[in-house]
């Protein structure tokens, strides 16, 4: 619960609600980037951040990301948050 | 276990190792007599065990697992408060999937769904605001875990939640804080404590001034790491270096990450959104004074507690742990999972007694998983 994951945000999705599109580990998923914005948020768009349950919450650059990725894949972390992130997909459709 | 040479660093890794080694026998540390250090953070304790550096680093090291889990450190009476409202017929209980497992006093959430609660486990408190607004029949209660990487999560999302004008949406604060147990540690006149190593993601939100205390007042070094492995290797190093000096200071060696004073956003959203409670109860440490969040007056319609009149709302219920339990004594350092006399035979990953058995990130579900339940069938 305490680890972030890394994620490369690729889309803004509402400006509105500070939401963003992040890519983590291959899978797309909704982020919120309040804690990373600090002006328009297009600027976001291919930078890199430590995702944890849902929020961007420190921008990092894409070295660490990488080596992180890496020691969490290591750690079966990545798998668990992939899960994580699949099980909340499958709350919000009522698949539970 | 692993050994240097397969990490993604073996040189720098064998590096640090002989250089904990050379200070650990100048401050004259031996098995006999170790340095205690402690890591803060689960995430830390899952790491130590799964690189195996428990065994790979100078006998005159001793790693003490503090008490950094959330899970591990929840109560039994808050999981039985979760049972209840789950059990809810109004209710949608959403929680992170961490949780499920923790014993209460009759069932676990786990357990609780079987028996047909309506519970969901979510990746993040932005899907139970998601489920609120999709569900607007029922009640969503989110179940806010966690320290303060977790924290200011469930404020942003009672922020949004405020500003659409949410109705049945709410939280179950749970939300806990680091430094105060840390402070309780250092004040019980037992501990046999030389040093810490500060929680990596946490401090990410913090900064490490909340930290200052521990070496001001109690004379103690600590250093915010990260979870590699050779993070955790350079900060034991920097806490020896330390020692070895008669210094205690707040390093960050995980200045790539965490901010001397944390995050600004994040901040601000816990100020807003939350206050101290007087004292909040652990499982296994007790009651610890200011340890815990609740939700400030402002945001008291998504205040669970006040909404279903439960938990600290209308007053702590005393549930007793259970007989021969020492989940309080591991979390504190007194004694290694093994010693515990439930380890493996009352207690064990399919028949817990305690969370530190359940939880990824709890010393007993570590020292089980990377050759305990080896040990304990010996």
């Amino acid at each position: 619960m305490c680890l972030g994951i890394p994620g490369q945000i690729v889309e803004i999705s509402d400006e509105a609600r500070m939401m963003a599109v992040a890519e983590v580990s291959g899978v797309r998923r909704a982020v919120n980037v309040a804690c990373i914005a600090d002006g328009p948020l297009d600027r976001l768009i291919g930078e890199w951040a430590l995702i944890h349950v849902g929020f961007a919450m420190a921008r990092i650059d894409e070295d660490e990301a990488a080596q992180t990725l890496a020691a969490l894949h290591e750690l079966g972390e990545t798998q668990e948050a992939l899960e994580q992130m699949a099980a909340g997909d499958a709350a919000l459709e009522g698949r539970v | 276990m692993k050994f240097a040479s397969e990490f993604r660093d073996p040189k720098l890794a064998r590096a640090l190792l002989q250089a904990i080694a050379e200070k650990a026998d100048a401050i004259g540390a031996t098995r006999e007599k170790p340095v205690h250090i402690m890591e803060i953070c689960g995430g830390h304790t899952h790491s130590i065990f799964r690189y195996g550096l428990d065994k790979l680093i100078h006998e005159g090291v001793e790693f003490i697992h503090g008490p950094g889990c959330p899970v591990c450190v929840l109560p039994r009476a808050r999981v039985d408060e979760c049972i209840e409202l789950a059990e809810r017929p109004e209710v949608i209980f959403t929680t992170f999937g961490d949780a499920m497992r923790v014993p209460g006093s009759t069932k676990s959430l786990i357990q609780a769904k079987a028996d047909g609660a309506d519970i969901r486990m979510v990746y993040s408190p932005l899907d139970a605001l998601e489920l609120a607004r999709r569900n607007p029949d029922r009640e969503v209660v989110f179940f806010g875990l966690g320290f303060e990487t977790t924290t200011p999560s469930t404020a942003l999302a009672i922020q949004q939640a405020a500003r659409e004008g949410l109705a049945n949406f709410s939280v179950f604060c749970n939300h806990i804080t680091v430094p105060e147990p840390i402070k309780a540690l250092l004040d019980d006149p037992y501990m046999m404590l030389e040093g810490f190593i500060g929680p990596g993601h946490v401090s990410m939100v913090i900064g490490f001034h909340p930290y200052d205390f521990i070496a001001q007042d109690y004379g103690k070094p600590i250093v915010v790491a990260g979870f590699e492995p050779t993070d955790l290797l350079q900060s034991v190093l920097m806490v020896l270096t330390q020692i070895e000096a008669g210094q205690a200071r707040v390093e960050n060696q995980y200045g790539r990450v965490v901010p001397e004073h944390g995050n600004s956003v994040s901040i601000a959203a816990i100020n807003d959104v939350y206050e101290k409670r007087p004292s909040f109860e652990w499982r296994g440490l007790g009651e610890i004074d200011a340890s815990g969040m609740r939700i400030r007056d402002a945001y008291r319609a998504y205040d669970a507690e006040e909404k279903f009149g439960i938990g600290y709302a209308v007053g702590r219920r005393e549930v007793p742990e259970v007989e021969g339990c020492a989940c309080g004594q591991v979390m504190t350092g007194r004694i290694k999972p093994t010693q515990c006399p439930q380890f493996g035979k009352g207690c064990t990953p399919e028949t817990a007694l305690g969370a530190l058995m359940v939880s990824s990130e709890g010393a007993c579900a570590a020292y089980w998983q990377y050759g305990g339940a080896r040990t304990a069938a010996e």
